[in-house]
């Protein structure tokens, strides 16, 4: 897989996108408002069938939304990351362009409180429905189970 | 793409049943759903219109618990996930954290890891078999798998101390050497598991009562499998060629000789063929290994205390079920930031709605013990 091929692909995709090197995959950052048409963009021109990990990471100043995508037939894979507002994280839902992001966005939906717009079912699926907070957020904390990091 | 199904709304979800339906739960304490799964079930006379997972009964947030213990602690939690390959969990841990220190791992540590990782797999899917037989009504084949997953459990048990969660790897290697008695074990077990395993065929492949009540039920086309990101035996029933073993070899598989077992019915009893023919094929592996083991170090040398550069770092192992992903984000301490665990059972889970919908409720435990769902894995 050639990263200066893809990197040129996303420029062309999305003019705002920036690029991180290093790590064994290519990571592109691309604001969240745009992230619906660019994840209908690539499933079909560069054939990202396989979106393998979905979740979010809390950098304490703001939230992160981590997807990997890889296609199945070329093995291709890219790292695409949506930087969130924390006290108000919201981002467009991609299940209905991969199904196995319904599952994974009900997860960070609870987990960290981000908010997916026009996601099919968003409810708690792990944590009880009357739980309150976020508990993977760094600043959590439960004084009754002795939770803090 | 994906074939299309209705998506349930949250309005649709507030409107009352219709006529004629009725909603049952299976679970939370079910014998068929082997540890704490709730589903909400709406039927149709016998119909099944929709099933909603509920999880979280044994969530203990092993990834919260990851981020406050250091790179040597968090390995042994990882085995609490996926019980039945606890073993392969601990090893993608350990690859995670290698590949973040940049570690060479020694060849005879390497050669323990793969022959560890197939009989824990054989391990798992005889258990399987005997728990998923007897979940559609056949009792004995129970007792035949049990007597070879005994075999491998003592194996394990002289080797790591314990037998279900063994805790045997470290960043580096494993974290003893091999018992004296290790190889001449482990090749009786091979013949053993040769001539015991045409038994269980017999008993249960072309069982009539079981063809019955697997072919042509809980068929998962290619497309959907992708896009619900299942993965492991569930995929490769579907004619998905995912095998990470194959498709980005880890820990010497790339030197070895296996097939990747690929079926393409997509239903319960392509699944059922797809773990049989696996588990010929770790046999294989072991066989190619056992004679094979190098001298050398068991352990790489390493610092007491680990410490990784900043920076995002991701593996992938082939476990039982599939592919289990760890994904560490490190802020350059001694403990990670973040880990995110990408359990197999999980996304294997949410396309259990799409196989069972349409289907008779009787049917359902033939497509959910295919899926071999192990709950601590689902829920983390």
């Amino acid at each position: 897989m050639d990263t200066e091929v893809l990197k040129t692909y996303f420029s062309a995709l999305e003019p705002l996108a920036t690029f991180e090197e290093g790590g064994e995959w290519l990571m592109v950052q691309v604001p969240a408002e745009n992230w619906k048409n660019i994840a209908r963009k690539v499933i079909t021109e560069r054939n990202y069938d396989f979106l393998f990990c979905v979740t979010c990471v809390d950098f304490k100043t703001h939230l992160t939304m981590v997807y990997h995508l890889r296609g199945m037939q070329t093995d291709e894979t890219v790292v695409v990351k949506i930087q969130l507002n924390r006290d108000q994280p919201e981002v467009a839902t991609v299940s209905d362009i991969w199904r196995t992001a319904e599952f994974h966005e009900r997860e960070a939906y609870e987990m960290f409180g981000v908010q997916f717009t026009s996601h099919p079912d968003l409810r708690k699926l792990i944590l009880p429905d009357d739980f309150e907070g976020f508990p993977m957020r760094k600043d959590f904390e439960d004084p009754i189970n002795m939770i803090k990091l | 793409m994906y074939s299309e199904t209705t998506i349930v709304t949250p309005d649709a979800l507030q409107q009352p049943l219709q006529e004629g339906q009725l909603v049952i739960n299976v679970g939370p304490q079910h014998p068929a759903t082997h540890g704490v799964l709730h589903l909400v079930i709406t039927l149709e006379g016998e119909t099944i219109i929709k099933i909603e997972p509920h999880l979280g009964y044994i969530h203990r947030s092993i990834e919260k618990m990851s981020e406050s213990l250091t790179y040597r602690q968090f390995i042994y939690v990882t085995s609490r996930m996926d019980y039945l390959s606890a073993h392969i969990n601990n090893l993608a841990c350990a690859m995670c954290v290698e590949k973040g220190m940049q570690l060479e791992v020694p060849d005879r540590a390497q050669v323990i890891r793969i022959i560890m990782s197939e009989l824990t797999r054989i391990a798992s899917h005889e258990l399987w078999i005997g728990a998923m037989a007897m979940d559609l009504g056949a009792f004995t084949p129970f007792f035949y798998t049990f007597r070879e997953r005994e075999t491998i459990n003592d194996i394990m048990e002289q080797t790591c101390g314990a037998r279900l969660t063994m805790n045997y790897m470290v960043p580096g290697g494993v974290m003893y050497d091999l018992h004296p008695e290790f190889v001449a074990r482990v090749k009786s077990f091979v013949v053993q598991f040769k001539s015991k395993v045409s038994e269980l065929e017999d008993l249960v492949t072309d069982n009539i009562i079981f063809r019955n009540r697997t072919v042509g039920v809980g068929v998962l086309s290619k497309a959907d499998a992708i896009s619900y990101g299942c993965t492991g035996p569930v995929a490769r029933a579907s004619g998905v060629d995912g095998d990470i073993r194959k498709r980005f070899p880890y820990s010497g598989y790339e030197k070895l000789q296996f097939e990747q077992c690929l079926e393409f019915a997509g239903d319960s009893f392509a699944r059922y063929i797809v773990r049989i023919r696996e588990m010929y094929q770790s046999i294989h592996i072991i066989e190619q290994l056992i004679d094979a083991i190098p001298n050398g170090d068991f352990q790489a040398k390493t610092k007491a205390v680990i410490k990784l550069p900043k920076g995002e770092f991701y593996t992938r192992v082939e476990t039982a079920r599939g592919e289990l992903g760890v994904y560490i984000v490190s802020e350059g301490g001694t403990t990670p930031y973040r880990i995110k665990y990408r359990s197999p059972g999980f996304s294997n889970l949410s396309a259990l709605n799409h196989m069972a919908k349409g289907s008779k409720i009787g049917d359902l435990m033939a497509t959910m013990g295919t899926l071999d769902l192990v709950i601590p894995d689902i829920d983390r």
